[in-house]
Parts: structure tokens; C-alpha cells; sequence
């Protein structure tokens, strides 16, 4: 059944907002926030995602957030105190929660086992006897049926979970409607009204009246399509519809009047008080055992199709209305109970949109860019007077497609937040399992990152902070000793800081100790012995693959990956990982990455007469390099010595199989790191602008080529490639590097290598 | 009447010169026909791939079919076209000479490829139709633009 699906699917999408909520709450309650505003919030989002399991019928998961959500009541009521230890056990609740969320989602089954160990906890902080089976009707006075009573008092902005029982349709939850108390007080009126063809003539919409009364008091709308003629006497210009309204509402009849003042004259109107029969009751679509297309739509702010704008619109829509009343669609509209949290600056409201919708728009976006770039071009090269009416329309075009490709940027673009909540969770876990104790601080976490990239940086960084507090932080004797606070703790930060997102894991451990690394690298064959390296080199020596220093291999970040992952999985998106670390202070990882995926900050070099691309990020210096800087290695490789080093040069155009450069030009160099994290010199002839460009894959229409990544388009239409610095520099025949190196995706899809 | 039983059976193809000869391809392949524009050359490629086009902010390879069937490179000149065509999610161009009409034939009409020696043209031709002027290849678009265009991607 589709629509039971997208109701699932959107009790899932509310369950995943609700735990971060509660993430969020509890991480402020650790922080010491005692505030009864936070503590509700955490309740309330216990209780949500505990209502809407119920209407799935998710018993365990409703058991365990019940007794979650008494303890949580019994914390608000002071009744237990919140220690540290009460703190943790709400944590790992949380947690425990977030699993059989996302297990009932993949519709797998926990063992009961775990959950009775974490009900186990929770009754040990009520001061109980764990009961035989927590039940969600049992002694809480605040929780009878109710829950979907309660939820409208409670969440008046977050209507979506009241909502879902009333859609399921279980009986048990449907029956008490909390529409019924409220037209209890209530006058009803009976509204007949049939628009004549003028109505809709004059572009008037039915359905906008009938938003108009919804507003008033509880609506229910009756269409009567009983007038419609049969097909051969059909006049798409005709009316035939008409409707009948049962409004209960507290106002007087003038404001019913007021609604239809302005299709007077274009409708037959009859509006009269109600006869004492009880206004129907407001069963749920499903409840009353119809199949009522209209009204499936999960949030009630979605106005079922009370009416098509004209009959002609109707005809064509479906097929004709059969004579039978209870097929005929039905326009059903429920006031939603005044909006209690309105004023207090509740979340923002939100649009859920299919990501397909906001690609296609991103890469219209994208290519209006370049005809604007194209115009821009053009218009220029007509070398018109400057105060031409014309430059000034594109310069305004120039700024008004900027700020559309920002806004649409935008879009794709969320806050780190999310991810960032997701690691307190792992430092727990991680902190469990290593007997050390750590907590985690973020800051930044508004920082705003695209989509993917976010998705993309959850393993890397789990990997990290598992690091961290596996690796980094010492045991906690050896802090104790030291001097330290026993307790460890991980930074995360995230911030903007030009045109990248910066992302730091920070411990405050003991710091590497580069002694133990250069011995396992030695050990593993990594470097020579006499390998004479920096500090920075040393550090750097932990991304190469197939390394990990934990003495023996621990089930939680030693699995015989290493940070190489982490780096591999950064490149693909673009960024790169750096490492500082200072000893007894701590270890910094700092990940650098692209705003977006879609647009990247390009310098536009020239290549044996072709204009390309290179990635800014992967620019560490450019330098023009004096005669004797330039020395001859070998029968023809060149190297560069630079501050006291030798770097190998390699002649981007030879790579790229191009023709050779004219020698004698002083040619201009692009300092890049290689894979090894060592230094190396493309050679180019000259860099010729530095800009945003829009990254086109060529692979969905020609295949890769190596040292190649992208393309983009120029502001004169012209395709410029953009180039892969890290396959250049291992592309070039080292001997051990294969020659047909996997490319990376150009927009930083899957790479292999992870 | 006529109209409707030879339309059951037709196919339509379009034919264009390419290194002097004519050669077809399935109308249903076939995009647009667009004006010859500069391309940037691609590194690695072979001397069939002229280099890449941008189509409306698609980039799209330019194959030039004198030369990925032996013809030799076509001449430049400002009256050659390219046709922009598709072949399940890959949009290519193929550079021709000039594009001459569109051939609307019934399949019996359409031959096997004569069995010659030269391997790349058989492999890259899925028959042969006889016209006025003699005969019209039709080009398996498929093996034109994979046979050599394309690494493994």
C-alpha cells in the first residue's frame, strides 16, 4: 500500500529530526542545562517518536520509550536526581533508542536481550522492580490513549505525528477525536453553495474559500457532483459542481459571510444555522473505511483537492465522477487546533524536497552561469562604450545569477550539526569500550557543508574520533600521572574559512610520538632507517596505507585500516587531511574541504596553448623560478631546489602527451603534494585567472583519462579539462606507480580505493 | 492506405558523407544536427576523438567518422556538421562533411555488410543499403564510439 509506505516513510524522516533533538537536549542537559525548556524538549521528543511507533505497532520500541519517557517525567518532577550516572544511562538510552529506530525502519529485530539491559538501567534509575513487561497504557497519568490527545498540546508546531495515528487508522487510536471537543463549544452552520460559471470565470477557486472557513472553525466539505451531465452534454465552460459545508465555529455568521464576499453575485449561497443533528464526527479517512484519495497527504496543513480552480480542469483530470455519492471525491478539511507554540520561536518551517528536483536545479543553475559567462563574453568583445545600456543589464545579470547560484547552493547546503551529534555518541562508545573517559566538545555546528559531503565525512570521521580516543588519549592513570584531567576530551569543530569548510578532531592526549612511528614505518618497510625526515614528515607517515601504530590490533579503530582511508575518502571529496601534533598536548587532525561538490575554486593555468583548470586546493605555491634553481638530474629530469630542498618537476604537458613546451621560456611553476605527502613542481606556461568553475564529469560521455578529473566550461563557451594534480604526480613512470592509475570521479563519486 | 503499410515496415535513417562516402544512422540515435564549433583536445585520446564540445553545458565528445574509419582526418571546413546523437545515457557528436538526407527505407531493403577483409569497418557497420548513388553504410554507433574512443571507465 503506497500510501501506508510514505506515511512510514515519513514517520521515519520525523523519527531521525526527533532524535536529533534529543541528542541535542541531552548534550545541553550534560552540559548543565537544568532548564525545564530543555528537559520538555527531551520529553517531547521521547514521547513523539514513542506515538508514532505505537500506530506501527513497534511495541518494544513504544515500551522502551515509555519507561525512558518515566524516567525523563521523573526527572522533570524532580523525583529523581539528575547525576552523572542518571546522565550517562540517558545517553546511552538515546542511543539505544536511535537503533531500534533505525532497526524498525530496516525492519530488523533487536535482540530483546540488549533492550531488557538498557530497560534494566532505566529501572534502576526509578528506584523499581523492573515490571514484567512495560506496557505503553499502564500507571503514567499523563499517558492514556491519549498520545494523540496529548501531542496537540504539546507540539502544536509539529503536527506530522498527531497526524499519523489519525491516517493509520487503528481503531484503538482513532477513537477519540479531538476535533469533537472543540466543536463541542461551537455553533454549527450548513453552507450550501454552487458557483456559477462567472466564479470561475473571474479566476475564482473554491478551494481558497474553503481555506478561508477552515479558518473559522472545523470544516467539512461535501462535494456533490450529481449535476454533472453525461460526457456527450458536457460543457468544459459550464458548473456543475456544488458543495456542501458543515462549519463549527465559534465566530458569528457575518465572518462566513465575509469569506464569500467576494464571489457574491457568481455562486448560489445558502448559509443557515445547522439542524440539531451532532456534526459528523470527524473520523479518520481510514477509520471510516473508504479509500479517500484526497485526504492521504500525512500533514494536515495539505489541503485535500477540495475542488479543481474549473470543471474543465476536473473533466480532464479524471475520468467521470460516478453517480455514487461515497465515491464522488470528498473534500475533508480539519482546523488545526490554534497554534499554542507560535509565538515561541519554534523550528523553522521546512520543505521536504525530492533531492533529484534540487540537482536538476543546481545543474540548471550551473549552466545558466556559463550562458551568463558566455553573454558577459560577448558583449565585451563588441567593445561597446562603457556607459552602453547593455553593460549595465549584464553586469546586473552578472550579480543576479550569482545570487541564485548561491541561493541554490544553499539549498543542498546543511549544518555539520547532525554529524556532529552523531560523535558524541562514538566518543561514548568508543570511550565504553577502551575503559578511558572522554567527552566530546563541538563547536561550529552551524557550519553549513553540502549534503553529500556531509554524508561522505561520516565514516572518515568516525574513524577519527575513534582514533582519537582509542590512540590519542592516554589511559587514565597515565593522565592522572601526567598531571591532566582523567577525563579526555575531544574537539570538533567545524568552520568556514574561504570558500572551504575546515573540520579539526583535537584530543588532548599524549601527542604522537614519533619515535614509535618512525620505528614501525622502519619496521614495515615504509622508509629506509636512515630516512632523515621532519617532524611533519614523520607525522605525515600515519596516512600511508597499511599503517597503524595500536600495539595490538583492538576491535575498535585497529582493524587494519588506517588513516589512509580517512585521507582517500577526504580526497574524493576534494579536501585533504593535514596532522599537527604536539607531545603531551595533544594531536590535531584538520580536514579541508570544497563548500560543494558542483562548483570548485579553479586556477585557470595554460598548457601548451590550452587553457585548463587546477584545482586551487591542490596549490600549495606557484613559483618562477630563477636560472639557478633549475638543475638536471639524471640524463634530462629536472628537479627545483627550493629553500634548501629538491623537488622533482614534472612537465604537465608532457603528461598530458601534448607538445613539448619552446625551451628557453622561463616557465612557471605549481607546487602540488604528491600522494606521499612529499613536495613536487608542475610545470605550466602561465596561470591566467583564478575562479569558480562548475565541474562537468566527462566520464558519463566519453570514459577517464588519466590526470584528467573534469571539465568545466569557460566564460567563451570553450571546454577547459581540469586537471588531477595528485594523478599527474603519480602518473609519470616512478617505476612502482601503474601508468593507468585509477581517476578519480570528477564530482567525488565512490572512488575505488574505498 | 499506401501510407500506412510501408510505414509499418519502414525505418528511417539519416545519411551524411564522411571521407567521401556515405553512411547512415538510425534516425532514433540522432539529436540534433549542429554547427561545427572548436573542441579542446583530450590527452590520451585516440586520432578519431577530435576532442570535447560543449553542448549547452554538456560536454560531449566529437568523434571524426572520416578517421575512426580510415578515411583519414576531415578536411577542415566551415560547412562540416556535427551530429549529436545518443546511445543510451552517452551523448556524442560525430563529425561529417555534410548531412544529405533523411532515407526512409523498408528493413528487407537493408543488406549485410559485405564480407571484407578490414576488420574496423565490419565491426563498425551493421549493413549496407543501396541508394542512386550506390550504397549507404549504416553505422553501429556502439562500436564507433567504443571500440577505441573509450578506456575502461
Amino acid at each position: 500500500m503506497a500510501t501506508m509506505n510514505s506515511i512510514r516513510d515519513t514517520f521515519y524522516e520525523e523519527c531521525e529530526e526527533l532524535l536529533e533533538a534529543l541528542a541535542e537536549g541531552l548534550s545541553s542537559m550534560d552540559a548543565g542545562a537544568q532548564d525545564s525548556e530543555t528537559l520538555n524538549a527531551v520529553f517531547r521528543a521521547v514521547h513523539s517518536i514513542k506515538g508514532g511507533a505505537g500506530a506501527f505497532a513497534l511495541n518494544a520500541l513504544v515500551a522502551f520509550a515509555h519507561r525512558f519517557e518515566t524516567v525523563l517525567d521523573g526527572i522533570r518532577s524532580d523525583r529523581i536526581e539528575l547525576t552523572p550516572e542518571v546522565m550517562h544511562t540517558l545517553l546511552r538510552s538515546a542511543d539505544h533508542l536511535a537503533d531500534q529506530v533505525e532497526a524498525a525502519r530496516e525492519e530488523r529485530v533487536i535482540d530483546p536481550e540488549t533492550t531488557d539491559g538498557f530497560l534494566a538501567n532505566l529501572n534502576a534509575v526509578l528506584g523499581e522492580d523492573a515490571p514484567a513487561s512495560p506496557g505503553p497504557g499502564d500507571d503514567d497519568p499523563c499517558f492514556g490513549f491519549a498520545a494523540v490527545t496529548l501531542d496537540f498540546g504539546d507540539l502544536g508546531d509539529d503536527a506530522a505525528p498527531i497526524d499519523l495515528p489519525d491516517l493509520t487508522g487503528l481503531p484503538d487510536l482513532a477513537a477519540p477525536s479531538p476535533a469533537t471537543d472543540a466543536a463541542a463549544a461551537t455553533t454549527g452552520y450548513l453552507i450550501r453553495f454552487r458557483p456559477l460559471p462567472a466564479l470561475y470565470a473571474n479566476g475564482h477557486d473554491p478551494a481558497l474559500l474553503f481555506s478561508a472557513l477552515a479558518d473559522l472553525g472545523t470544516l467539512e466539505v461535501r462535494l456533490d457532483t450529481s449535476a454533472l451531465p453525461d460526457w456527450a452534454a458536457f460543457d468544459p465552460a459550464d458548473a456543475y459542481l456544488s458543495w456542501t459545508i458543515r462549519l463549527a465555529t465559534a465566530e458569528p455568521e457575518t465572518l462566513l459571510h465575509e469569506a464569500f464576499e467576494f464571489v457574491e453575485g457568481l455562486c448560489v449561497l445558502d448559509i443557515g444555522p445547522e439542524a440539531a443533528e451532532p456534526a459528523e464526527p470527524h473520523l479518520p479517512a481510514a477509520a471510516a473505511g473508504e479509500a479517500v484519495p484526497a485526504s492521504a497527504g500525512p500533514l494536515p496543513a495539505e489541503v485535500p483537492v477540495a475542488a479543481p480552480p474549473t470543471p474543465a480542469a476536473e473533466a480532464l483530470a479524471e475520468p467521470v465522477p460516478s453517480p455514487a455519492p461515497a465515491a464522488a471525491p470528498r473534500a475533508k478539511r480539519e482546523a488545526r487546533p490554534a497554534d499554542e507554540d507560535g509565538g515561541n520561536g519554534g523550528p523553522k518551517p521546512t520543505l521536504r524536497v525530492d533531492l533529484d528536483r534540487v540537482d536538476r536545479l543546481i545543474n540548471a543553475v550551473g549552466e545558466l552561469i556559463i550562458n551568463q559567462a558566455m553573454i558577459e563574453q560577448s558583449v565585451l568583445d563588441l567593445s561597446l562604450n562603457s556607459d552602453a545600456e547593455i553593460i549595465t543589464h549584464v553586469e546586473d545579470y552578472r550579480l543576479l545569477a550569482r545570487d541564485l547560484q548561491e541561493a541554490v547552493m544553499a539549498i543542498r547546503a546543511q549544518p555539520v550539526k547532525p554529524l556532529f551529534q552523531r560523535m558524541s555518541r562514538i566518543v561514548r562508545e568508543a570511550a565504553e569500550a577502551t575503559g578511558k573517559a572522554a567527552r566530546l566538545v563541538t563547536s561550529g555546528e552551524g557550519t553549513e557543508v553540502d549534503k553529500t559531503v556531509i554524508e561522505r565525512l561520516a565514516d572518515p570521521l568516525t574513524h577519527m574520533i575513534r582514533n582519537a580516543v582509542d590512540h590519542g588519549l592516554e589511559p587514565q592513570a597515565a593522565r592522572i600521572a601526567a598531571g591532566k584531567d582523567p577525563e579526555g576530551t575531544i574537539r570538533l569543530l567545524a568552520a568556514h574559512r574561504s570558500g572551504s569548510v575546515i573540520i579539526t578532531v583535537r584530543d588532548d592526549g599524549a601527542g604522537l610520538n614519533r619515535a614509535k612511528i618512525r620505528d614501525k614505518a622502519v619496521a614495515k618497510g615504509l622508509i629506509t632507517a636512515e630516512a632523515d625526515l621532519t617532524d611533519s614528515e614523520v607525522d605525515n607517515l600515519l596516512f600511508l596505507p597499511g599503517f597503524s601504530t595500536a600495539d595490538k590490533v583492538s576491535n575498535l579503530s585497529g582493524r587494519g585500516v588506517g588513516l589512509d582511508v580517512v585521507k582517500n575518502a577526504v580526497a574524493a571529496l576534494g579536501g585533504r587531511v593535514s596532522i599537527a601534533s604536539v607531545p603531551g598536548e595533544g594531536t590535531e587532525f584538520t580536514i579541508s574541504l570544497p563548500l560543494t561538490l558542483a562548483v570548485m575554486d579553479g586556477m585557470v593555468i595554460s598548457v601548451a596553448g590550452q587553457t585548463m583548470v587546477i584545482p586551487v586546493a591542490s596549490v600549495i605555491e606557484t613559483i618562477r623560478p630563477g636560472p639557478g634553481d633549475l638543475h638536471v638530474l639524471g640524463t634530462q629530469e629536472k628537479v627545483l631546489s627550493i629553500r634548501g630542498r629538491f623537488l622533482p618537476m614534472i612537465d604537465v604537458a608532457q603528461c598530458l602527451g601534448l607538445p613539448a613546451r619552446a625551451t628557453g621560456e622561463a616557465p612557471l611553476l605549481l607546487l602540488v603534494e604528491t600522494e606521499n605527502q612529499s613536495q613536487c613542481a608542475l610545470v605550466v606556461d602561465a596561470v591566467l585567472d583564478q575562479r569558480q568553475v562548475v565541474i562537468k564529469g566527462l566520464e558519463s560521455n566519453y570514459g577517464a583519462i588519466p590526470g584528467v578529473s573534469a571539465a568545466t566550461v569557460l566564460g567563451d563557451g570553450q571546454i577547459a579539462l581540469i586537471l588531477d594534480a595528485e594523478a599527474l604526480t603519480s602518473n609519470r613512470g616512478l617505476g612502482d606507480m601503474p601508468l593507468s592509475r585509477p581517476v578519480p570521479h570528477p564530482a567525488g563519486a565512490s572512488h575505488a580505493s574505498l | 492506405m499506401q501510407a500506412s503499410e510501408t510505414n509499418r515496415s519502414d525505418v528511417e535513417f539519416v545519411t551524411f558523407f564522411a571521407g567521401g562516402q556515405s553512411f547512415s544512422l538510425d534516425i532514433t540515435h540522432v539529436r540534433e544536427i549542429r554547427r561545427w564549433t572548436a573542441v579542446t583536445p583530450l590527452p590520451h585520446a585516440p586520432k578519431e576523438v577530435l576532442g570535447v564540445m560543449n553542448l549547452r553545458g554538456s560536454v560531449i565528445p566529437i568523434y571524426d567518422l572520416s578517421a575512426r574509419f580510415g578515411l583519414g582526418p576531415t578536411p577542415e571546413n566551415p560547412r562540416n556538421v556535427v551530429v549529436v546523437a545518443m546511445i543510451e545515457n552517452q551523448t556524442v557528436g560525430l563529425l561529417v562533411e555534410a548531412v544529405s538526407e533523411i532515407l526512409s527505407v523498408q528493413r528487407a531493403q537493408i543488406q549485410d555488410t559485405p564480407d571484407i577483409r578490414s576488420d574496423t569497418t565490419r565491426q563498425s557497420i551493421t549493413g549496407v543499403i543501396p541508394i542512386d548513388e550506390g550504397m549507404t553504410r549504416v553505422i553501429d554507433l556502439a562500436a564507433v564510439i567504443q571500440a577505441k574512443g573509450r578506456q575502461a571507465a
